[in-house]
């Protein structure tokens, strides 16, 4: 069995988040780049299925050579090869694109996405794969068992979850449930020494246009002042609740 | 140019995202026709009453469509009615079949989307939260045919009386790789995505065993349960409850956090909510700066007499 797990590399969750250029930039002074969280679920499971059912473990960003470190990273958790596309990450369309020409030369049974990157937050990178590569797609994924050529599923759902069953070859989005938090996979010393011996191979990106562009960006408006109330005067929350919020 | 939204079913009924959606997208038509999509909804005319023109119900036996199931007809309805603009939702649902369909148009997909866009040099601007609701970004497609999936409550719903064309046909549903094995609810309870008031607690709760008072806290306002990170980390309650950056996001009317520190990754989650009530008994709790109403106060006191007092309050409102 064949995996690729796809590594956004974002932001630290507690990132500022700042805009540059008259706006039009993120901001990435200061900012710690961390592998996307649900990326670190899935990773954590490709590496149960390496481990368990002696699957290879392929790990692939599109990204200029800033996000080779994060890419170290998940090779030290255990991923055997990288594959970086070199090019500016422009939109999930172009990201998933050129994923999908990685996946169909590489022929994986497997693709592993997070459910969302908390950067863009498209939630879209799986799906489109899964529609260009013509693989089943399955996503919100907490749960993933696979015999031969068939994969048993559990998704969220609002309100619940739904067990589903998929054929191979699949394209799931992962995300926290998919193993324990307990059990997310930290680097130890000597994963990280073996990963310095493994492969990035850097991929020249195919030219294609971007879908969608970000004319610019704009900060949250600035929260106002917190109303207290007494904790035995809860009669004037429930007013204000009822008369000024109106949400009572 | 005409504009398609697909409405959510349940049970047979559009669910309650329907008035909001179809208010966007009549809103977002300007005029032109405005095309409904939907599944087996009983009640699909009363999406008339916010603008629809022309409501289309697919009709199925089928219990539990694939994502890719719906995504196709959605994409062949959009083709159909020659609508360049689809609009969609942000249910779990939404953002699983909303690729897809961007993907089978050949279109842009602009998810998140917080209002109506601004138009500039003659292509539209589409506001969008990024960073988990920690920026905005305005972002134009590049493509004739755009997706568009409306945040939750960014856009509230306007009654717009119209008189409304129904047509019934026959779903015709294509093969799919992924089958449903069924699903599990809990049922008539309020979920994180529906409800209109979200009752969340934190570690500042001590231990499962005291989890009733949250409980019955959001049945006397009819809100989903929620927690934060830690808590369902710890097995406290279940993960569907965890709420945050990496959980579930929240964007209800009223949030009620007890308990709950309010680090960064929490609020990034939850801020999208209107109006935040805080109960915390350490006055430097960092949620404050991020409430609108906040009480410092011992959860186990407040609480309680909180639940007391709205009780007397749905009595005398009822
Ligand atoms: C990568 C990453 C992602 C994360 N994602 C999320 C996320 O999505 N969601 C999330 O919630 N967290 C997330 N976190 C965790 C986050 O940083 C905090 O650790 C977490 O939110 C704290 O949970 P808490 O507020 O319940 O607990 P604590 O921080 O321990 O706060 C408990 C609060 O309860 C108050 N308290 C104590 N006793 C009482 C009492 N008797 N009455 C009233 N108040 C009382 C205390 O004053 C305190 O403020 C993430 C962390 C990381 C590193
Ligand atoms: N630049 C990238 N390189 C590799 N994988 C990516 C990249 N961006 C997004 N992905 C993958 O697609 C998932 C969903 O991302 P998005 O559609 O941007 O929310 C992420 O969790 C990653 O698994």
């Amino acid at each position: 069995m064949k995996i690729l797990v796809c590594i956004s590399a974002v932001p630290d969750t507690t990132s500022k988040i700042n805009f540059t250029a008259n706006d039009t930039e993120f901001d990435t002074q200061g900012v710690q780049f961390v592998i996307n969280p649900n990326d670190e679920f899935g990773l954590t499971r490709a590496i149960w299925f390496q481990e368990k059912q002696g699957a290879e473990v392929h790990i692939a960003t599109v990204g200029t050579a800033t996000v080779e470190p994060i890419m170290r990273k998940a090779l030290a958790i255990g991923a055997d090869k990288g594959f970086r596309i070199d090019a500016v990450p422009s939109d999930g369309f172009f990201v998933a694109t050129q994923l999908s020409s990685l996946i169909q030369r590489e022929q994986y049974d497997v693709v592993i996405c997070g459910r969302e990157s908390i950067d863009y937050n498209g939630a879209m990178v799986g799906g489109l794969i899964a529609q260009q590569c013509k693989y089943a797609f399955i996503n919100t994924c907490v749960k993933l068992e696979i015999e031969g050529t068939v994969a048993k599923a559990v998704r969220e759902i609002d309100g619940g979850n739904e067990r589903l069953s998929s054929k191979l070859p699949l394209v799931i989005g992962a995300q926290k449930g998919l193993v324990e938090e307990s059990d997310l996979k930290i680097p130890n010393m000597r994963g990280i020494m073996m990963a310095r011996q493994k492969t990035i191979e850097v991929l020249p990106a195919e030219n294609i246009e971007a879908r969608t562009t970000d004319v610019r960006f704009e900060r949250p408006a600035a929260k106002g002042e917190v109303t207290l109330i007494e904790p035995n005067d809860l009669d004037t929350l429930i007013d204000l609740l009822h008369k000024e919020a109106k949400v009572l | 140019m005409a504009v398609l939204v697909y409405l959510e079913a349940e049970d047979s009924k559009l669910k309650k995202s329907a008035a909001e959606l179809a208010s966007f997208a009549s809103a977002l038509a300007n005029g032109e026709k405005v095309y409904a999509l939907t599944v087996n909804a009983a009640n699909a005319t009363e999406c008339g009453a916010f603008g629809v023109d022309e409501v289309h119900v697919l009709e199925t036996t089928e219990q539990l469509l694939s994502a890719a199931q719906t995504a196709q007809l959605i994409a062949e309805a959009s083709k159909e009615v020659g609508a360049k603009t689809v609009v969609i939702g942000s249910s779990a649902d939404a953002k699983y079949f909303g690729a897809l369909v961007a993907a089978q148009l050949e279109a842009a997909y602009i998810p998140n989307v917080v209002g109506l866009p601004e138009t500039q040099d003659g292509t539209q601007l589409f506001k969008r939260s990024v960073f988990t609701n920690k920026g905005f970004a305005f972002t134009k497609a590049t493509t004739d045919t755009v997706v568009v999936g409306l945040a939750k409550n960014a856009f509230g719903s306007t009654p717009n009386e119209k008189p409304i064309q129904v047509v019934t046909k026959a779903a015709t549903l294509a093969d799919t790789t992924v089958t449903s094995e069924g699903a599990e609810k809990a049922s008539g309870k309020a979920t994180i995505a529906d409800a209109d008031i979200v009752v969340s607690a934190g570690r500042g709760l001590k231990g499962p065993e005291n989890w009733g008072m949250v409980e019955e806290l959001a049945d006397v306002l009819g809100a989903a349960t929620a927690c934060s990170k830690p808590v369902s980390d710890m097995g406290w309650r279940p993960h569907g409850e965890h709420v945050g950056q990496t959980g579930k996001p929240v964007a209800t009317n009223l949030y009620i956090a007890i308990g709950i520190s309010g680090a960064i990754q929490h609020l990034a989650g939850i801020n999208a909510s209107k109006v935040k009530v805080v109960i915390n008994n350490d006055p430097e709790a960092p949620f404050f700066k991020a409430a609108d109403y906040g009480i410092v106060g011992d959860a186990f006191e407040v609480v309680p007499k909180l639940i007391e007092k709205l009780k007397d309050f749905k009595a005398q409102n009822a």
